[in-house]
């Protein structure tokens, strides 16, 4: 019976393992299932491709930990667990080792400091450090180039009106439509109007909390064009499952709109938000 | 001694906690048809339950509403956390495990005791009442973020179902409160003379650890939920924000801090994670090393990491909230204490494995919970280490990879264990063994199972699926991914189903089982020399503590283990 356990426990390294290369590897199917698109969706943001990379380390050095331990586990049971053939055989009377104690400290411990600081930066490059230009000269922030505003259930877009700021009462609004160019940082500015939102886009490793009486910035660049799904990932109420927006990343000029040159949203505003979902 | 006062209002430690053990149970089953009602929806949004749905909701014609949904999430959450586990740790084996094992005839303030127990059951008429409560339920999550918490326009369970939940929470509060500063004082002074501390069994260890975790972060909670009382009934704004607009009206408000609520929530609850997770590491601790006939590994170094834990579990709150707008530089400074709280973890399960090496490992029911766990919570600790990474954590944040997290070590971690002791005190509390065949079915069933249903989700969340959501399949991203979501739910439902081979071991061995002796796994520790039951006052002859609790397969000796309680030494002298 032992032999059996054994081998139960055997399944957590070899499948834990496995299944997770077959899905980062995504080739293949299981009955009639693919096994594409289990893991990381594509990214389009360079700002978070190191996101990813810590994303893929981590999970190998997880990896490698569990396999070490899962697998000794398995090992225990098959090489030690009491059975008719080992009567004779006493378990050894072993109460600490130190040399083993210190390995087993020593390099975790190293490698999770480690870890701490070399993610440093990316947290930096994310949260902290908004991206710059260069305007005649002088180096700048980039100014935010729209404000996202989330509320019960759906995302407000407002763009800068002619006067080309934002917060004036020329903006232009539209509902759950958001327009920005490809190839070049990106600022928003994000609010939420009523309780906790998230503006979240996986497809570019973007989340921010959204929260009444606070304003935050995010921003990112999307490198390839195409529609990407804003999704609020901060349980607001009954509907926050259907919270949702677009967002296009078009190559400008952004036809009229997000530039402050027309007074006319060349998109109209389409709520994505309340089409063939159940209310 | 009537009925009434021997098993209802018992001031015995044994009785409160057993007590505690069969309502945490039954809660246990109720939040697990909460999860199967959950898993249903997700699977099959939309569609009307079979048989249960026309009943459950018939106003909404047979189907889970989005509504319901959200406060099926919340209570199953709230559950689970507060009625289940916390209690089920502290309340049931915290209670009925420390007095016996330091050799005490009972708890210190027997009476605070039964009070923290009948302290309860407010708590639970509350979350009835607040489930049954107009508009539905609470559905803010079990973590009842302001202002959706608070403002009564912005969800219907966010009125009086609300007040009762923040209501029954303080009284939750309270029980466990009254508990800790009993367990407390009675480790502290009641220890049989010859029980030093380094002679404790990791279980008291951790039982301590977690009363002081419970005395320092409980008023913080209590606090927090009292204020959030007062700003719906009192007209005050802790956590209100001037100027928010529900639905486009304006709502009361003003000058306060949404996130102020999130830092003290947190406060109590990341210790409560350890409260959640400590007693079981020591139970598991005790129940490894006996079944192995052999020390502890490292003994020492497994104290000093429950209390290195226990005093890091103060300053990682803040990990929870990376992404909620805290200041970034205050989530780099969490972010470096939450990596370095992954050590002692580490180190206790390295400790474990080696104790399992070189052993002759009896392969009961308890000890094969008790090697599920070790497995289980390698996974679920890993990934914790994931999401300590503060730039991950800033795509997988409110995903299905935290939901498959939180349940590995939840589910596969404390609750494991919480089953495994049950097989392995149960003679102890009922003087009957279990059945070890229906224990093994049970073991081998929930074993597998909580794997099909946990481990797809870190899948699911490496896709950045959202938790929390009703419904996937009206998305772009995520509709593709609906046959795992099936495939989960049809392993949640034979997992809540198998549970039928525990409940009927659990009840049927209290008549059925085989008598046990005082001392059936043949263990070292002091419960082991009561007699089986214990009877109230524990110990019938006073007790001396010679020595550790893990001297087992002592070189020399005919017998593999040596009771703490035996005078005899090393060469069969009798000590004076
Ligand atoms: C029968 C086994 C279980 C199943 C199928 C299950 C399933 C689920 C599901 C589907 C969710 C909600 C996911 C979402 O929509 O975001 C959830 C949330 C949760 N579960 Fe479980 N669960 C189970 C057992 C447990 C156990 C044993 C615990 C703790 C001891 C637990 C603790 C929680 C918590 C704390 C939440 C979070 C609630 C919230 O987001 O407010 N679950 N579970
Ligand atoms: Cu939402
Ligand atoms: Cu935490």
């Amino acid at each position: 019976m032992h032999r059996f356990w054994a081998v139960l426990f055997s399944l957590v390294p070899v499948l834990g393992i496995g299944l997770y290369v077959l899905a980062v590897v995504g080739k293949g199917s299981i009955g009639g299932f693919s096994l594409a698109g289990l893991w990381l969706p594509e990214n389009a943001n360079p700002y978070t491709t190191t996101i990813d990379h810590l994303f893929d380390l981590v999970h190998i050095i997880c990896g490698v930990v569990l396999g070490i331990t899962t697998s000794v586990l398995a090992y225990v049971i098959w090489r030690y667990a009491d059975h008719a053939g080992r009567k004779n055989e006493a378990a050894q009377y072993v109460t600490h080792h130190a040399l083993l104690e210190w390995i087993w400290t020593v390099i975790p411990g190293a490698i999770l400091v480690f870890l701490g600081f070399y993610q440093l930066q990316v947290w930096a490059d994310n949260k902290m450090n908004r991206p710059m230009q260069t305007i005649d000269g002088n180096i700048q922030a980039i100014e935010p180039m729209a404000l996202v505003v989330g509320k019960q259930f759906g995302w407000e877009v407002y763009y800068p009106g002619p006067d080309g700021r934002l917060g004036t009462s020329d903006d232009l609004r539209i509902e759950n439509d958001l327009t920005v160019p490809v190839g070049r940082p990106v600022v928003l500015r994000v609010e939420a109007q009523d309780v906790l939102h998230s503006f979240a886009i996986p497809g570019l490793r973007v989340k921010q909390d959204v929260v009444p009486g606070m304003t935050q910035l995010v921003w990112f660049q999307v490198d390839k064009p195409g529609t990407y799904e804003i999704l609020c990932m901060e349980l607001c109420g009954w509907g926050h499952y259907k919270m949702r927006a677009r967002m296009k990343a078009v190559a400008e000029p952004l036809d009229g709109i997000a530039n402050g040159s027309s007074t006319e949203p060349s998109s109209t505003a389409t709520p994505v938000a309340d089409e063939e979902v159940k209310d | 001694m009537s009925f009434l006062t021997k098993y209802v209002f018992s001031s015995d430690h044994k009785v409160i906690g057993i007590q505690f053990l069969i309502s945490s149970l039954i809660w246990f089953l109720v939040g697990g048809l909460m999860a199967a009602a959950m898993r249903w929806q997700l699977a099959w949004p939309w569609s009307d339950m079979p048989i249960l749905g026309s009943w459950l909701f018939e106003a909404e014609g047979g189907q889970i509403s989005p509504e319901y949904y959200t406060m099926l999430l919340t209570m199953h959450g709230t559950v689970m956390v507060f009625f289940v586990v916390i209690p089920i740790l502290a309340g049931a084996f915290g209670n009925f495990l420390i007095p016996l094992m330091i050799g005490a005839d009972d708890m210190a303030f027997p009476r605070l005791n039964m009070m923290s127990y009948w302290f309860m059951w407010p708590a639970f008429a509350c979350l009835l009442l607040s489930f049954a409560s107009p508009g539905f339920g609470p559905a803010a999550g079990w973590t009842s973020y302001p202002p959706l918490a608070v403002f009564e326009e912005a969800a219907p369970g966010s009125g009086l179902a609300q007040t009762l939940w923040l209501t029954g929470l303080t009284f939750v509060g309270l029980s466990s409160m009254m508990g800790s500063i009993n367990y407390i004082t009675t480790i502290v002074q009641m220890r049989a003379p010859g029980m030093t501390f380094f002679r404790l069994p990791m279980t008291i260890w951790a039982m301590l650890v977690t009363a002081i975790l419970q005395a320092f972060a409980l008023p913080v909670l209590t606090a927090a939920v009292l204020m959030q009382i007062a700003d719906r009934l009192l007209g005050t704004c802790f956590f209100i924000p001037e100027g928010a607009l529900v639905g486009d009206s304006l709502v009361k408000g003003g000058g306060g801090q949404a996130l102020l609520w999130q830092h003290l929530f947190w406060f109590y609850s990341h210790p409560a994670v350890y409260i959640m997770l400590l007693p079981a590491m020591g139970m598991a601790s005790d129940i490894l090393s006996s079944m192995s006939r052999k020390p502890l590994f490292g003994y020492r170094p497994m104290v000093y990491s429950i209390l290195s834990i226990g005093g890091l579990g103060f300053i990682v709150w803040g990990h929870h909230m990376f992404v909620s707008g805290m200041q970034p530089l205050v989530g780099a400074a969490f972010m470096l204490t939450t990596i370095l709280i992954a050590l002692p973890s580490g180190i206790k399960t390295f400790n474990w494995l080696a104790t399992l090496w070189g052993g002759r490992l009896q392969l009961t029911t308890g000890m094969l919970f008790c090697m599920g766990f070790i497995a289980m919570f390698v996974i679920g600790g890993l990934s914790g280490v994931l999401m300590a990474v503060a730039p991950v954590t800033i795509f997988i944040h409110d995903t299905y990879y935290i939901v498959a997290h939180f349940h590995y070590v939840l589910f596969g971690g404390t609750s494991l264990i919480v089953i495994g002791s049950i097989y392995h005190w149960y003679p102890k509390m009922f003087g009957r063994m279990m059945s070890e065949t229906l224990g093994k079915i049970h073991f081998f069933t929930t074993f597998v199972l909580i794997n099909c249903v946990f481990f797809p989700m870190h899948f699911l969340g490496a896709q950045g699926l959202p938790r929390r959501y009703a419904d996937f399949t009206h998305t772009d991203s995520f509709a593709h991914l609906q046959p795992i979501n099936e495939f989960i739910t049809y392993s949640a439902f034979a997992l809540v189903a198998v549970q039928v081979f525990f409940i009927v071991n659990f009840f049927g061995s209290m008549i059925f089982g085989r008598r046990a002796g005082n001392n059936p796994w043949n263990a070292n520790t002091l419960e082991w020399v009561a007699t089986s039951p214990p009877p109230h006052g524990n110990f019938t002859s006073p007790l001396v503590v010679y020595r550790g609790p893990y001297e087992y397969s002592v070189p020399g000796r005919t017998q593999d283990f040596w009771m703490q309680t035996d005078p005899e030494d090393a060469d069969g002298h009798i000590a004076h």
